[in-house]
């Protein structure tokens, strides 16, 4: 079953057009990833997915209903959810707050209580810092509370917009574990990476995006080893 | 000066202060969040205390039902304005919210003279404002304790709200980044208004004090106090609410105090308060408790 449909999606920023017709299917329960060059219109696309940018054309569909022109804050409601690029955390906020913000629309305290202390077990070292501002956590540490933030709306997709920028390659192993561990309890991700090789590795399905349009789809697998995209995105 | 005197100057100061402070909270709450001088809040502060003219002094209601309806209309009108005037400019460039926060400003003032006269209405404070206190040798009025103490009161509500609850910490968030905030699943717009809705409150609070203090009310009487206020703001830090207060009582206390040392600067008295702020914007633009803007990408 697919979970999210995106068909021939046109995004405009002024005149310039971001995206020609993107389209793509996320399987329910699977990770898809989307790579490509900076300007390809990844970020694009999942700003578009949650509503932050409105498509010019096109249409999106999530988990069979049409959200193309859904406000963000409903969206998220509806079950998507992402962890933006640049992490975008509260800094004037504690990394509790920003917990507590991700899980702001939901009512059922009890089980956000649950859901905070899933967060810690994945990420044992935000727990430490509960009651530090946001902005004093070090790079690696906002993208982990980023993506935990992102997990405390519940969602049936997550969104990542590249999770491992910036970080010690130690740090990405540590993303990618938890990214794992996310999937396996169920949780659909749309994964944007700069770092295919990983993103790959994790992948079931892959859209290489190049100048606004998908050039290359296929399983992560596929994609690994075909030539144009070894040549051009992983470096070989 | 002795040290009575002093001390009446000191409660004068603080008094004058706290209601500098009440109306600096709007702006620089509006500005953390939308980044614009929201010019229009010194007529809203207006506003309120005609709101309490009209309930106390026309349809005699009595002080604490008026006072709270007041607070509670003023706080209606802010959210009505920012519906009305600035959510339709919200993504167009912010100088254009500037630009409408003076045309609301304008309206409120000249909508004022036009249903109200020009004309100052006498104001009837209630009968505990103007006991006298002695202390020491110290002569002090009722208004002047009573306003430090009343806008205590409302503060650590306000405090509350921002800092303890779940609409408090949506308005800190919005404030950092909206976008991010939206994508929790915040309805920003709603927010917005909330915090339109606690800043016209205050400032409704502001103005009902202010016409306890000078029981003279016009449609203009929000220009100066309003200017002031904008200072305490800059003052403080623009964009922090703790800056607000300390900044306010900082203007408060300036303005008492040059006319305290010095009566013969009586007629500058407006004029020390501008020199700060020029002062301030020239050596330390971003406040007291200001953080360093890092720009957004």
């Amino acid at each position: 079953m697919t979970i999210l449909k995106v068909r021939d999606l046109n995004v405009y920023y002024g005149g310039i057009r971001a995206l020609k017709g993107i389209s793509l299917d996320v399987p329910k329960g699977s990770v898809v990833t989307l790579i490509g060059a900076n300007g390809a219109g990844k970020t694009t696309t999942l700003r578009a997915i949650t509503g932050l940018t409105k498509p010019a054309k096109g249409h999106i569909e999530f988990n069979g209903r049409d959200i193309t022109t859904v406000p963000p804050h409903e969206i998220v409601r509806l079950g998507v959810s992402m962890a933006a690029e640049g992490r975008r955390i509260f800094h004037n906020l504690s990394v509790i707050e920003n917990l507590m913000m991700g899980a702001y629309h939901r009512d059922d305290a009890a089980e956000v209580k649950k859901d905070v202390e899933w967060i810690t077990q994945l990420f044992p070292r935000l727990k430490e810092r509960f009651n530090q501002k946001g902005g004093t956590l070090s790079g690696g540490e906002q993208q982990m509370l980023a993506i935990g933030r992102a997990l405390m709306s519940k969602p049936k997709l997550l969104c990542l917009d590249e999770p491992s920028l910036g970080l010690a390659p130690m740090l990405v192993q540590e993303v990618f574990r938890v990214l794992n561990q996310v999937h396996k309890q169920g949780c659909t991700i749309l994964l944007v990476e700069q770092n295919a090789k990983a993103a790959l590795k994790i992948a079931d399905y892959g859209y290489v995006l190049r100048g606004g349009s998908v050039s290359i789809h296929g399983d992560g697998k596929a994609l690994m080893a075909d030539e144009n995209v070894r040549k051009a995105y992983l470096g070989e | 000066m002795n040290a009575s005197v002093f001390f009446q100057q000191l409660i004068n100061g603080m008094s004058l202060g706290s209601l500098y402070a009440l109306l600096a909270i709007g702006y620089t709450m509006v500005y953390g969040i939308l980044r614009f001088i929201n010019f229009a809040h010194s007529d809203i502060f207006m506003v309120g205390a005609y709101f309490a003219f009209f309930s106390i002094v026309i349809f005699r209601i009595p002080w604490p039902i008026a006072a709270i309806l007041s607070i509670g209309l003023t706080a209606l009108v802010g959210m009505a304005i920012d519906r009305v005037a600035y959510r339709p400019v919200r993504d167009a460039p912010r100088i254009s919210a500037l630009i409408t926060a003076v045309g609301v400003s304008s309206f409120l003032e000249n909508l004022g003279l036009v249903t109200v006269g020009a004309r100052p209405k006498a104001f009837e404070s209630p009968s505990f404002m103007s006991k006298l206190f002695h202390i020491g040798d110290a002569a002090i009025t009722g208004v002047a304790i009573w306003v430090p103490v009343i806008t205590l009161g409302f503060l650590i509500v306000m405090m509350y709200i921002v800092y303890k609850t779940k609409v408090g910490m949506a308005m800190r968030a919005v404030s950092t980044d909206i976008d991010a905030t939206r994508l929790m699943g915040v309805d920003v717009d709603k927010v917005i208004s909330y915090t339109f809705a606690l800043g016209s409150a205050l400032a409704a609070v502001g103005g009902i004090l202010w016409a306890c203090k000078y029981p003279k009310i016009s449609p203009l009487m929000g220009v100066y106090p309003g200017w002031k206020a904008f200072t305490a703001a800059v003052v403080g830090g623009i964009g922090s609410i703790p800056g607000a207060m300390i900044g306010g009582f900082i203007i408060g206390l300036i303005e008492v105090m040059t006319v305290a040392i010095s009566p013969g600067l009586s007629g500058y008295r407006d004029g020390v308060i501008f020199l700060v702020l020029v002062i301030f914007l020239l050596l330390r633009p971003t406040g007291i408790l200001g953080e360093t803007l890092k720009e957004k990408v």
